[in-house]
């Protein structure tokens, strides 16, 4: 019998369509449990109970209800806006961040595609989803959503060169670009790449979050000035689309940060074999403790203006990163 | 037809400067929006994320309320001005009140004017607190909100318990304070006075406070982010301020040390020990920790009062129909927005002629086309927020 199933998956077409249904379920399950997630650690930190009664328990069925309400919701669309572009932002939004699952090595074997590019593949797919983000504030005939959209393009082009630049350390050190490649250059190395590459690492959390637009970096929603920004005219399912693109986007940008400096799906201690069915839980465990520090912040730190944000990213994360960077190489040389 | 040269070069300067010329974006910042307070609306007219000029348009609120008051008695009035600002709705009726009091020559008893001042620096705190709970909001923090909210719960709580109510209070009466509990009726005499145990309540809550505001100053004075968003941003200088008419903590936190509880008699304050901070630079952080200092002057001046308070009655004599006799005057007081006053014109009848309402927050927000001309979008929040207003006290 699993031989059955063995052959079945040897099938081209066959292992495709499981792909597809695998990432196309795990998105929206990651986006509730973050969301959920989100949800109750919001109230905990702001002495609140959150979610309560949709489930019978904890309020576990919260994210579910919300689902299902905005499926039910009518899908508004402005009189005014450029509808094909508008119906369209969502979907990109939400394929940046599912074309990124592709390159997340989830255990030693367990990687959709090991592209010899990985880490250029992801950090320019990433850049997909504010494309989206542009596209919405654009079609969306808001002035709000306008403003949103702008700061969200201005955000990406600052912050996507220090992210850029805080992974290369990373590559230096594994030599290659290939994700479960650095994940098994770590493990040789028997060390994870956070403790050469600590400023590296700080570097890249900072710049996902402002990729993410999350706060301290949320003005393209900034809900206290532009209302919800380049969302402030979504309803229903597409903004749920953005929505579980938030949350999804959370688990891959953490991911890419646990594979390039915290030794990916491997503990120390571990035998391979063992790396091959614990390989996962390693890693979800690990992004959901970055994960928590994202929302941690959230519930924290008000939001910078746009200029600062500029400020911060030129004057000293590009700077910054650079150094890292010569310092790293000059390492790699000299030892 | 003939064109002369001057008038060719006169066209092409004109063509060659329209092109270049961008178009300012228009605006609309409510009457809708999350961060007006309300329904106030700011016509902006930006060039990106500048601003070039900002024009308010208020009214949305307007409910009549000076028109209203001459054709009601002065203990109805009470009802209405609870709600010109409904942050603070106690501290609205002192002024009205002592305005009556004062053409009718009445003495108030002690321990009501004790009352009095007890349950308007409550109303400051609550007032306060809602400013360090919804500023850090306007500027992206969410949770200062739930942490000082928590605590002026604890202050509307003890409020209720004396009037009745938690935001419109309606308690003094002309002569004194509303006896609790039902009494004044003819058929059934209970005892006129605060309820048991409200002092010794109130002590702990206002340490309760204390605990509270430091609290908030460490959360939200010890983030770099919060420094960087309000130092500096949206400084009014001292003489532009008086210039507008800026009252109460925006004026003191411009370096003004004026406040009304020294400079008027309206409340027993000179028998208190307490300061009036001051700020340095009068920029939105400073508009904050004037507010923050404010609330610890209040907890140190209730407690004083707490210690203080004589016994006696709660009402001075007065006719059973109010009838003000006939003149004019003036009472204005420290509310927590700013300077309130009530200018009372009284023809002998048991309403007033004329009641001419000042608030502090229309006098505050004339402030903003000049306070907003040149900023970024996200200092409009930052600099409205710190005003401190609410739309009821501007629209009335």
């Amino acid at each position: 019998m699993p031989d059955v199933i063995l052959d079945l998956f040897s099938n081209f077409w066959v292992a495709l369509v499981g792909k597809v249904l695998l990432v196309a379920l795990m998105i929206p399950l990651i986006g509730m449990v973050i969301g959920f997630a989100e949800m109750k650690l919001s109230a905990k930190m702001q002495n609140r109970v959150g979610p309560y009664f949709a489930g019978g328990r904890w309020g576990w069925a919260q994210l579910i209800a919300d689902g299902v309400k905005f499926f039910q919701k009518e899908d508004l669309i402005p009189a005014d806006a450029d509808r094909p572009v508008f119906k369209t932002a969502p979907i990109w939004v939400l394929v940046g961040t599912v074309a990124l699952f592709v390159v997340i090595p989830f255990g030693p074997d367990l990687i959709f595609r090991d592209l010899s590019v990985g880490v250029f593949y992801a950090l320019a797919i990433s850049s997909i989803s504010t494309i989206g983000v542009l596209m919405a504030g654009w079609s969306s005939a808001n002035k709000y959503s306008l403003m949103g959209g702008l700061r969200a393009a201005g955000q990406l082009i600052a912050y996507e060169l220090p992210l850029v630049l805080a992974v290369v350390g990373s590559v230096i050190l594994a030599g290659t670009l290939s994700m479960s490649g650095i994940v098994e250059a770590q493990i040789e190395a028997g060390y994870p790449y956070i403790i050469f590459q600590f400023v590296g690492f700080a570097i890249f959390m900072i710049a996902a979050l402002a990729e993410l637009t999350r706060i301290p970096f949320d003005m393209p929603i900034a809900e206290s000035e532009l209302v919800m920004g380049y969302l402030t005219e979504y309803s229903g399912f597409r903004f749920l689309f953005f929505f579980l693109a938030e949350f999804a986007n959370m688990f891959t940008m953490s991911a890419i940060a646990v594979t390039l400096f915290l030794g990916g799906y491997w503990l120390p201690g571990f035998s391979e074999s063992q790396l091959a069915y614990l390989g996962p839980i390693f890693l979800m465990a690990k992004v959901f403790v970055l994960v928590f520090v994202m929302i941690w912040f959230r519930w924290t730190f008000p939001r910078f203006r746009e200029d600062q944000l500029q400020s911060l990213a030129w004057k000293w994360l590009v700077p910054l990163a650079l150094a890292n960077i010569l310092v790293t190489a000059t390492f790699k040389v000299v030892f | 037809m003939t064109i002369d040269q001057d008038t060719i070069r006169h066209l092409s300067e004109a063509s060659v400067s329209i092109e270049l010329e961008t178009e300012d974006m228009t605006l609309n910042i409510g009457p809708q929006h999350p961060s007006t307070h309300g329904v106030l609306r700011l016509v902006a007219r930006v060039d990106g994320e500048r601003v070039h000029d900002v024009q308010p348009v208020i009214g949305y609120m307007h409910r009549g309320y000076e028109k209203l008051s001459e054709v009601r008695t002065y203990p109805q009035i009470t009802a209405l001005i609870n709600r010109i600002d409904w942050v603070s709705g106690y501290a609205n009726e002192i002024p009205f009140i002592v305005a009556a009091e004062k053409l009718m020559e009445l003495e108030v008893p002690e321990r009501a004017q004790y009352i009095r001042l007890i349950l308007t620096e409550m109303a400051r705190i609550s007032s306060h607190l809602v400013f360090m709970a919804s500023y850090p909001l306007e500027l992206g923090a969410a949770t200062p909100l739930f942490f000082a909210l928590r605590e002026r719960e604890l202050i509307l709580d003890l409020l209720e318990s004396v009037t009745g109510g938690r935001f419109h209070p309606n308690f003094n009466r002309v002569g004194g304070v509303k006896p609790a509990y039902g009494s004044g009726s003819s058929t059934r005499k209970l005892v006129q006075d605060l309820p048991a145990g409200f002092l010794a309540d109130t002590r702990t809550a206002v340490g309760r406070v204390t605990e509270a505001v430091d609290q908030l100053e460490d959360l939200v004075a010890g983030n770099e982010i919060i420094l960087a968003r309000t130092k500096g941003v949206g400084i009014l200088p001292p003489e532009v301020a008086a210039a507008f008419g800026v009252s109460g903590p925006n004026l003191r936190a411009s370096g003004v040390r004026f406040d009304l509880r020294k400079a008027e008699d309206y409340l027993p304050y000179d028998r208190f020990d307490f300061e009036i901070p001051v700020g340095k630079s009068g920029d939105c952080w400073d508009r904050w920790w004037v507010r923050l200092v404010e609330i610890r002057q209040s907890v140190r001046i209730i407690e004083q009062a707490i210690d203080g308070i004589p016994s006696g009655p709660l009402q001075a004599k007065v006719p059973k129909v109010i009838k003000v006799p006939k003149g004019e005057t003036y009472v204005r007081a420290e509310n927590p927005k700013g300077e309130m006053g009530y200018y009372l014109v009284s023809d002998g009848g048991s309403g007033p002629y004329r009641l001419k309402i000042r608030s502090a927050s229309f006098s505050n927000i004339s402030i903003l086309p000049w306070i907003l001309e040149g900023v970024l979008v996200p200092d409009i929040i930052a600099i409205m927020g710190s005003l401190d207003f609410v739309l009821g006290d501007v629209d009335r």
